[in-house]
């Protein structure tokens, strides 16, 4: 379960760009969280993954606060997460292959020798083949790289996935498909959910409970756009 | 439709991109259509499929190891066999405007819009004097609905709506009788893609003063949804070839797509069934011999082993039956005269029957 509660975070301590939201996910649940571009989810969902540390306010990995975030993390807390961001082009480091991709966090965290097993297991779970497992992200197209990145989310089993616009880069028929296997995982292992995205009509399907931004937000907090 | 004047006539485009150790991927193969002034034709499909590529093809903005075959007609001009001076001087800007993928990609970062309009205003009008240059520059502003008083930020602080206004001030300035959106919704969200999609409709529609029916619009994207609210016709492309050809109403309403591949698309909306085509799409380096979508299809046949011809869609009722035989494919169309390409067709051996027209 996580809850974040009077989150104020952003990236000048003038203009902060969430201001005194609060958003709970229950075990299990999938939330969905709506927003225009620009208003700030995006910097939520990084709060949340503890990837961004807020200006004030309380993060609860299921009851305990959390008091450290990024790398300063405690590794079983770090691990609860699996993250998934809008540009797989900017989320894939491009000198390493697939496989070596999906493996990353089982090598960061010193398992590296479950590795070949899972890499396996998971490369047939979001559809990649052997073949692909093999290539560079600048030899791949944007939908099977996005499918690479999910892998690599799932790879630590995580109790908690963020999906900060997961879809939106990607055709209809490859998104149907990253949210089966998101929502297969969540079935089979009971792990809560946190889908960030502007598609009414997506997250209306695919999550339990949708909230707008402008609903949790405390009014004036969204950045004015043209 | 038929009165309106064809701006855009492609016949038999195929783009090959030799590779190093002698691979050829096969990125458009044999593509036909048209695009007439005043209409918006959709192409559609998912990423690396070549949309992009055919894009670039009409541009001349290949690289070197690309290798081009067909005809893609602007007029009296052939894009494809075109020098790049011809290009340069005379069709980039001027000819066809580029409404790219990311706009704040797209603009140069040191300078702010205004003196980039300036500049593309200068070079494309004639418009001399620095009076004269700036009320051209802001009228250029005004026709993207780019607002006045942020002409003078600088791209990194604008929003993503306003950094594809300005992307297509620009795209405008030269009066292009074509357009060529690559995916221009990319990126934002629903009510922007509105927007931005609204807006490119009222650049097709508006009659330019002289009577003419407005500009041709060449749309590239994945987003079923702006195809939906934006285009006239539909073109799906698959593994780099065009494997429907449709109208819009047809397409999105009933009796919808008949190529399997289309109806799959469509049905993974999430406000349909939701559910993916199984499988992803071959290599354009190694496609298979036949039907590209056969190892994807549920209703593939041993027919599937050849490469289906686009085919005129006769059964639907949109599409004019040209003859009392057999239905003629768009390449014999092609070979017997100069007619257009039909304007629905379907590539596929066991395309999708409406109900009425199976008994």
């Amino acid at each position: 379960m996580l809850e974040l509660r009077a989150i104020t975070a952003g990236y000048d301590r003038r203009t902060p760009v969430v201001r005194d939201v609060s958003l709970t996910v229950e075990p299990g649940e999938a939330v969905g969280l709506l927003g225009p571009s620009g208003c700030g989810k995006s910097t939520l969902a990084r709060v949340a993954a503890l990837l961004h540390r807020p200006d004030s306010g309380t993060l609860l990995l299921d009851g305990a606060p959390v008091r450290h975030w990024r790398h300063r993390a405690p590794r079983e807390v770090r691990t609860a997460f699996g993250v998934v961001f809008q540009q797989p082009r900017l989320s894939a480091d491009p000198r390493l292959r697939l496989d070596d991709l999906i493996a990353e966090p089982l090598r960061a965290t010193g398992r590296r020798e479950e590795a070949p097993d899972r890499v396996a297991e998971l490369a047939a779970t979001v559809g990649l083949t052997p073949d692909l497992l093999g290539r560079r992200p600048h030899e791949v197209s944007d939908g099977q790289l996005q499918r690479a990145c999910l892998a690599r989310a799932l790879v630590l089993r995580p109790r908690l996935l963020v999906c900060d616009e997961m879809t939106s880069m990607l055709d209809a028929s490859t998104a149907a498909a990253l949210v089966a296997v998101v929502e297969d995982y969540r079935r089979s292992t009971g792990a809560g959910l946190l889908a960030v995205g502007h598609d009414r009509t997506l997250l209306r399907r695919w999550c339990d409970r949708t909230v707008h931004w402008d609903d949790i937000a405390r009014a004036g907090g969204p950045n004015p756009r043209v | 439709m038929t009165q309106r004047p064809v701006v855009l006539s492609v016949r038999g485009l195929s783009v090959r991109f030799r590779m190093p150790g002698g691979r050829v991927v096969a990125a458009v193969t044999d593509a036909h259509f048209d695009v007439a002034a005043g209409e918006c034709l959709a192409l559609i499909g998912e990423s690396g499929c070549g949309k992009s590529v055919l894009a670039s093809a009409l541009l001349g903005l290949l690289p070197a190891n690309a290798q081009t075959a067909g005809e893609a007609r602007l007029g009296d001009l052939d894009l494809l066999t075109a020098d790049e001076r011809t290009l340069a001087r005379t069709v980039r800007g001027r000819r066809i405007g580029l409404v790219p993928q990311s706009p704040a990609a797209h603009l140069t970062p040191v300078r702010t819009v205004r003196a980039q309009l300036a500049e593309t205003v200068a070079a494309l009008t004639g418009v001399r004097g620095r009076d004269a240059l700036d009320t051209a520059t802001r009228a250029a502003a005004a026709r993207a609905a780019f607002p006045e008083d942020h002409l003078d930020r600088h791209p990194h602080e604008l929003s993503g709506g306003l950094a594809q206004r300005a992307a297509t001030a620009l795209a405008l300035v030269g009066d292009a009788s074509l357009l060529v959106a690559d995916e221009p919704t990319t990126g934002l969200d629903r009510d922007l893609v509105d927007r931005t999609v609204e807006e490119l409709r009222r650049h097709v529609d508006a009659p330019d003063g002289t009577g003419a029916p407005g500009r041709a619009l060449l749309m590239i994207t994945h987003d079923l949804e702006a195809a939906e609210r934006i285009a006239d016709r539909i073109a799906v492309m698959y593994a780099g070839r065009i494997v429907e050809l449709t109208d819009a109403d047809t397409f999105f309403g009933s009796p919808g797509p008949r190529h399997p591949y289309s109806r799959g698309l469509l049905q993974a909306l999430p406000d349909r069934a939701f559910t993916p085509i199984p499988g992803m799409p071959p290599e354009l380096g190694a496609l298979p011999d036949g039907c590209a979508f056969a190892a994807r299809c549920a209703w593939a046949t041993d027919a599937c082993g050849a490469v289906p011809e686009l085919t005129a869609a006769a059964a639907c009722a949109t599409a004019p039956v040209t003859t009392g035989g057999g239905l003629p494919t768009a390449a014999e169309a092609l070979r017997t005269g100069a007619a257009p390409p039909p304007a629905a067709a379907v590539a596929c051996h066991h395309p999708h029957m409406p109900e009425d027209i199976r008994a």
